[in-house]
């Protein structure tokens, strides 16, 4: 294909891409390094009888015209990064110092929102990714020997919580494991503890929102191994077979291999999605115990006082996150266009 | 595979087949319950006294006089007004699928045609794009938006769910194209067809499976979306998920909890009757990407 002609065919999607896509990022990076104007202040002096006085008043229509001339506000290099909402330093700094053991430190660093939330979000991605390989696996290799009719029915139930709208799936999830829900109240009755709440603990919480996460993308991996099954060479686990390997055997040693770049694959896409976990915050209330990154920009962006700047900085991070992250699926996939 | 099924011993059989019935429970169960329990009262809802009542519908039969009522539904449709973000919610998911599809088949044609080494990079970027957060590029969009009046109203909504589906959209049909071979329009340009020509008439009579599937993804990204319908609409313009967040916000009243139950069984049977249709499609637009990687 002739350049021009590539031209014009590629414009309308390249075009939507860079301004609404690369043009936020730049968008983003440059409202971090900035923060909303401070108000002006400006003195004036009240005389009546009794005598004068100064008194400090904002000035409301210069401050107003400031904000309105320049609506990026005024350049703080890198001050939102390191400030308490963000990186923290000066206090990540002091609990290094004063904190007895590794623990002490860690617990400290717990109270400041930034190393909070990275804390559940990494916690999420790499429990949730690996579990949910190995369940998808065992729903695949399970499906894979059933009946031909019943296969069709099964997919589709297994579909369901994949397809389902993140919000809506761990609403349901959550109104069944509210106390007064039936799961809820389920476990209140196997651990006889009338007071058992999923909601109160941190740990349970995580524990919820984590089987959420397996339940959610199971349905993924299950469908991309299953398809890998289809194209399993019949002639390797036969003879296997002949060799007198043993069902275990011919799983640990034929299949898995086999199927060793869909896991690649799977776990690649899983730990990009897992790690800007979101919607299942939102849908289990569950801020008091377990924030992500995404759910503090959302926090940041909503409410009455819009802290863009700050939303900004922890989009600025949250992106450095998901960078490193994706940095092996680019290798690989330099790789593969290498060999090509 | 028969002779190995025929040969699979009793127990190992019991137990794929117990775990295959212990999934189907965990992925169904949670649905067939809650849209069973949209039809009662939230008490039976939310059995305190007794779980069977969620069953049989005690408290809904001293309320309604029958065991199943449609309170909820009435409260969400009728009352809250979801039906104007059911409307909403159409409007968004046909215009993004239609406008996606229609950049996503040009571009992705074009790259699959193309032998030079920048497409390569323009799919690099495309999928470093699909890798970023919409919440993160939301952040990017308030402060513009604010400035230049562009908040709140659908266009805008629109053409950013447009934009940021179009990376994935790009890739997916990419490897479409690549499927159809090359020889196709390479005849019809012999014969002296323009590329256009080519692409009008030889192509997209034949591209329609990869298109569907393409498709059905893009209209799951648009409807599943919340982080950027919530940021980006009004309150009278929201679409079904975030009405639905904002439902939960005043749900310490009794009976408001019912109208989010009802909600969200409304805005998941879409989704039923989707994979129920389509399920071939979908499959094979998952395994696409994958068996190609």
């Amino acid at each position: 294909m002739k350049h021009q002609t590539f031209f014009w065919f590629i414009l309308p999607t390249a075009l939507a891409m860079l301004l609404f896509i690369a043009m936020p990022i730049v968008s983003v990076v440059t409202q971090s390094v900035h923060t909303p104007h401070d108000a002006i202040l400006e003195v004036v002096e009240n005389c009546d009888p009794f005598g004068c006085k100064q008194e400090t008043t904002v000035n409301v229509e210069a401050t107003q015209a400031l904000r309105d001339e320049k609506p990026l506000g005024k350049w703080v290099g890198l001050q939102v990064y390191l400030d308490r909402g963000h990186l923290a330093v000066n206090e990540v700094a002091i609990a290094w110092k004063e904190s007895e053991s590794i623990g002490d430190f860690f617990s400290e660093l717990n109270n400041l929102p930034f190393y909070r939330a990275m804390g559940f979000t990494l916690t999420y991605t790499f429990t949730v990714t690996p579990l949910l390989i190995i369940l998808g696996f065992i729903i695949a290799v399970a499906v894979n020997s059933l009946h031909k009719h019943l296969k069709g029915l099964v997919i589709f139930f297994s579909l369901l919580p994949m397809i389902v709208t993140p919000l809506i799936g761990s609403l349901i999830l959550f109104w069944m494991v509210d106390s007064r829900g039936v799961v809820g109240s389920a476990l209140q009755w196997l651990m006889s503890d009338p007071d058992l709440s999923l909601k109160a603990s941190t740990t349970l919480t995580w524990i919820t929102l984590i089987i959420y996460g397996i339940w959610h993308s199971a349905p993924f991996a299950f469908v991309v191994f299953y398809a890998g099954l289809q194209t399993l060479p019949t002639e390797t686990l036969e003879s296997a077979r002949i060799d007198g390997a043993s069902r275990w055997q011919q799983i640990r040693y034929v299949v898995i291999p086999h199927l060793m770049p869909l896991v690649t694959f799977v776990a690649l896409i899983q730990l990009m999605d897992n790690f800007r976990v979101f919607e299942p915050v939102v849908g289990f209330s569950a801020e008091a115990h377990a924030t992500s990154l995404s759910w503090i920009i959302f926090n940041d962006l909503g409410g009455d006082t819009q802290l863009l700047s700050s939303a900004a900085t922890t989009s600025v991070l949250t992106i450095i996150g998901i960078s490193i992250l994706l940095s092996p699926v680019l290798v690989r996939t330099w790789r593969d266009f290498k060999e090509k | 595979m028969s002779s190995k099924a025929n040969r699979t011993p009793a127990g190992l059989k019991l137990l794929t087949n117990g775990f295959i019935v212990i999934w189907l429970i965990l992925a169904a169960f949670p649905f067939l319950w809650t849209f069973w329990g949209s039809f009662k009262v939230e008490l039976d809802f939310f059995s305190i006294a007794d779980w069977t009542s969620a069953l049989t519908g005690d408290r809904t039969l001293i309320t309604y006089g029958s065991a199943f009522t449609g309170a909820g539904y009435e409260g969400a449709w009728v009352q809250e007004e979801f039906w104007k973000a059911v409307i909403n919610t159409a409007i968004v998911c046909v215009c993004v699928v239609c406008i996606s599809l229609t950049l996503g088949t040009l571009g992705g044609y074009a790259l699959s045609r193309s032998a030079y080494r920048y497409t390569f990079w323009i799919l690099i970027i495309a999928l470093i794009f699909r890798a970023m957060p919409p919440i993160t590029l939301v952040s990017g969009y308030m402060l513009p938006f604010f400035e230049w009046n562009l908040w709140g109203v659908l266009p805008t909504t629109i053409v950013v769910l447009v934009a940021i589906n179009q990376p994935f959209t790009l890739w997916m049909l990419h490897s479409f194209f690549q499927k159809i071979p090359k020889d196709l329009d390479e005849s019809a340009k012999v014969d002296g067809c323009t590329q256009f020509q080519a692409f009008r008439y030889v192509i997209i009579p034949v591209m329609w499976p990869g298109v569907v599937t393409t498709g059905l993804f893009s209209f799951l990204l648009a409807y599943n979306d919340f982080a950027v319908t919530s940021m980006l609409l009004a309150k009278e313009n929201q679409t079904m998920i975030p009405k639905i967040a904002s439902f939960l916000g005043t749900t310490q009243t009794e009976g408001n909890v019912m109208f989010a139950v009802a909600a969200v069984v409304s805005a998941t049977a879409p989704l039923f009757v989707l994979v129920m249709i389509f399920q071939k499609q979908i499959v094979g637009g998952l395994t696409a990407g994958a068996v190609k990687g």
